[in-house]
């Protein structure tokens, strides 16, 4: 019996001590695995969804595609985990993934509570209503008792809670899980209005409704969605890189410098700024723990900031969406990255 | 077999077979709570290194969404811990309903297959056969898309009489406007209930005294009608109706059964219920066929029969496969999110992905599924047990 006891003590002390097991910085990890391995969502066009070929497309993906060029010089050592909006921080939190890129919200609560820290914002949205036109209403504040289709687990939910508290509305919200079957209830007139991000509605109107030109998008903007890629806490050094990763891409297209252009631009360029980025002048890959061609490899292989909007949801898209707040701090936009240097 | 005997010839101790069972018991525990201990500390600790909140905090904040049906009244002001009660609430009133339909049309099916009527029987097995092979996500997405598609928008929507109007935003019927005189009505059906249940036993007594059995029929019909009339006369005969009607985008006023609620209804009900077919059918095949014949010779009339010789045999089989078909009916309504009714797992999840405290909401839902089938499982092992065969009669 003693000898049991001793046994048993020694099995629960070995369970308890193995606890201090994790943590290491995820640069580390991630080399050492040989990619980064990246939630996205599961298919919002424009954003993150596969195309006919299987490849992950959207400016959510290239942020991760950019990562990749940073850490290892090759945007394809990506792996790609879709998510839903309710396994996306859980994910990020346990460590299934090393980067969240799937249109979410930055607010107080994740960056805080839920063990988050936002980089920077790669779209600023916000949130809108679709409605068939049929239905003959031009503005959200008619919207007084109305049905409205929402997506379960989303910041979506309580703005549109908020919204029609503050205009002292009656509200009927069918909160749905996923995305497909929220459309199909929209589709099938379960619902008066649907709401979610506005990029998010030009995508499911060009996309997801029979007839797009049947459906409007109505012009108030309920809230500030600043959609920005995540990391967990506790480990700086990725959250710089993540970061400055995306500066890299907004510099990119203030200094003129796109994936077409880079190898003439590092041979001639004069501007000490295009240097810097280009790792021409070296220091800032050392300051990161990267190569120094970090900048350029990001600029050659996924594009400057502008390449990755207008390829993705610009006008050319079926999204048709403009620049609007995402255009440079110079030409009244927000997209801003501090200087590299 | 010769056992080998303790303590014998400098044997070890070890060698025994009791105390080796013993041992590789207390082994395979203290694995157990190894086991448990590290996952719960393990847990706690990444939490902290990641500085993730913990603690049942949230559940006095403000939860700030809507949800489309509730038992009790709730707005986006109330507490997220409200906003679960809402949720536990709409899965039991479905899990309710839904163990009522089920078991009735499963009765009803199982006892069909047995018919002979030939087309009855084969109508019930394609029942079964259909139903219980279908995965339930499908046909709750089946009969969601086909009552949304299906019927009209509100303003075309289908008058079934005045103020009864069928529209893919539900089924919109007249409801009283609650006044005094209906609480006492439902009192009075209270007492006319308990009343019935006196009368029916003081039947069984005078018939057991004297062979025969006084009629129940008459006085009790007349409790049941009569004594909810009377609170409700009593109360002043209140006769408001809350008529519904068109406004706007929807109607407001009256009761509803809301698409949802009805596509997880019938969707959860007749899967289970061809299950529950199968199980009465066995149940009643059980009884040996000796026991109907020995009935009949008695003299028993055939409902008699049923009631008294064939049922109470069949029950002590159907009730513990019964038991797990109600609670497999509790869990599966957990499926309600995909349709949009906003159960438990819907508003706890909606709440865990606010708050980020997975850990805590999850083992919230966990607890409340818990608690619901014990108390079903107590209920229905209790209940076996009276029906079951007693000893020494």
């Amino acid at each position: 019996m003693k000898r049991f006891l001793l046994a048993a003590t020694a099995v629960a002390t070995v369970s308890f001590a193995a606890t201090s097991a994790f943590a290491g910085p995820t640069l580390d990890a991630v080399k050492k695995r040989g990619e980064v391995i990246c939630g996205v969502h599961t298919g919002l066009a424009g954003f993150s969804a596969p195309d006919e070929k299987g490849n992950w497309k959207g400016i959510d993906v290239d942020v991760c595609r950019a990562v990749a060029a940073a850490v290892f010089g090759d945007d394809k050592k990506v792996k790609f985990v879709p998510l839903s909006a309710q396994q996306r921080l859980t994910a990020l939190q346990s460590g299934e993934v090393d980067i969240l890129s799937r249109n979410t919200t930055w607010t107080l609560t994740r960056d805080t509570a839920n063990g988050l820290n936002f980089t920077t914002p790669n779209y600023y949205d916000g949130q809108g209503f679709l409605v068939t036109k049929k239905l003959g209403v031009k503005s959200a504040k008619e919207l007084n008792g109305a049905t409205v289709c929402v997506q379960t687990g989303t910041t979506t939910e309580q703005n549109l809670a908020d919204y029609f508290r503050a205009n002292n509305m009656k509200l009927n919200a069918v909160t749905i899980e996923k995305l497909e079957e929220v459309n199909a209830a929209y589709v099938a007139g379960r619902c008066d209005a649907y709401t979610s991000d506005a990029s998010q509605l030009a995508s499911i109107r060009a996309n997801d409704v029979p007839n797009p030109d049947d459906h409007i998008i109505l012009p108030e903007i309920i809230s500030k969605e600043p959609l920005a890629p995540s990391v967990r806490h506790g480990d700086d050094q990725w959250f710089d890189i993540v970061k400055w990763t995306q500066y890299a891409m907004i510099s990119g297209e203030e200094y003129g410098v796109t994936s077409a252009n880079v190898d003439d631009v590092a041979k001639t360029a004069t501007d000490p700024n295009v240097k810097r980025l280009l790792g021409v002048t070296p220091g800032m890959g050392a300051a990161l723990g990267l190569d120094e061609k970090w900048g350029y490899n990001i600029i050659k292989q996924v594009g400057n900031y502008a390449e990755t909007f207008e390829a993705n949801v610009g006008p050319k898209t079926p999204l048709k969406l403009e620049r609007g707040l995402n255009a440079q701090w110079n030409k009244g936009g927000l997209m801003y990255a501090p200087p590299v240097r | 077999m010769t056992e080998p005997k303790k303590g014998r010839s400098g044997a070890s101790f070890l060698n025994d077979v009791r105390v080796r069972g013993i041992i590789a018991q207390i082994v395979v525990l203290g694995l157990f709570v190894g086991l448990i201990g590290y996952l719960v500390s393990n847990t706690i600790h990444n939490l902290e290194v990641r500085q993730i909140a913990t603690g049942l905090g949230f559940l006095s904040r403000e939860a700030g969404f809507d949800v489309s049906e509730s038992v009790i009244p709730y707005s986006p002001a109330d507490t997220f811990g409200r906003v679960i009660l809402v949720g536990l609430l709409n899965t039991l009133k479905v899990a309710v309903f839904g163990v009522l339909i089920a078991t009735v049309l499963g009765t009803v099916v199982g006892v069909s297959r047995l018919s002979s009527n030939w087309l009855v029987a084969r109508l019930a097995t394609v029942y079964v056969e259909g139903l219980r092979n279908i995965p339930l996500l499908l046909q709750l997405f089946f009969w969601y898309a086909l009552i949304t598609v299906s019927l009209p928008n509100p303003r075309q929507a289908h008058k079934l009489a005045e103020g009864w109007f069928l529209s893919n935003r539900g089924f919109k019927f007249p409801w009283p406007v609650w006044e005094h005189g209906h609480t006492l009505g439902a009192i009075g059906l209270l007492v006319a209930v308990a009343a019935i249940y006196l009368l029916g036993r003081r039947a069984s007594r005078v018939q057991a005294e004297t062979g025969r059995r006084p009629n129940v029929l008459i006085p009790g019909l007349a409790a049941l009608i009569g004594l909810p009339t009377i609170g409700w006369l009593l109360g002043g005969a209140p006769t408001a109706f809350d008529v519904p009607a068109l406004t706007g985008f929807n109607f407001s006023g009256g009761a509803l059964v809301s698409p949802e609620f009805a596509a997880l209804l019938l969707g959860l009900s007749l899967y289970t219920s061809s299950f529950i077919a199968e199980i009465v059918r066995g149940g009643i095949i059980a009884v040996p066929w000796g026991q109907t014949e020995a009935a009949v010779a008695l003299g028993l009339r055939r409902g008699m029969v049923v009631r008294l010789i064939l049922l109470p045999q069949a029950l002590r089989v159907v009730i513990p496969p019964l038991t797990s078909q109600y609670l497999n009916l509790v869990k599966n309504s957990s499926l309600a999110v995909a349709i949009g009714y906003p159960d438990l797992v819907g508003t706890a999840n909606t709440t865990i992905n606010q708050t980020g405290q997975a850990v805590e909401g999850v083992a919230i839902i966990m607890l409340a599924y818990l608690t619901v089938s014990l108390t079903i499982s107590g209920f229905m092992n209790w209940y076996n047990g009276y029906i079951s065969l007693r000893g020494g009669r």
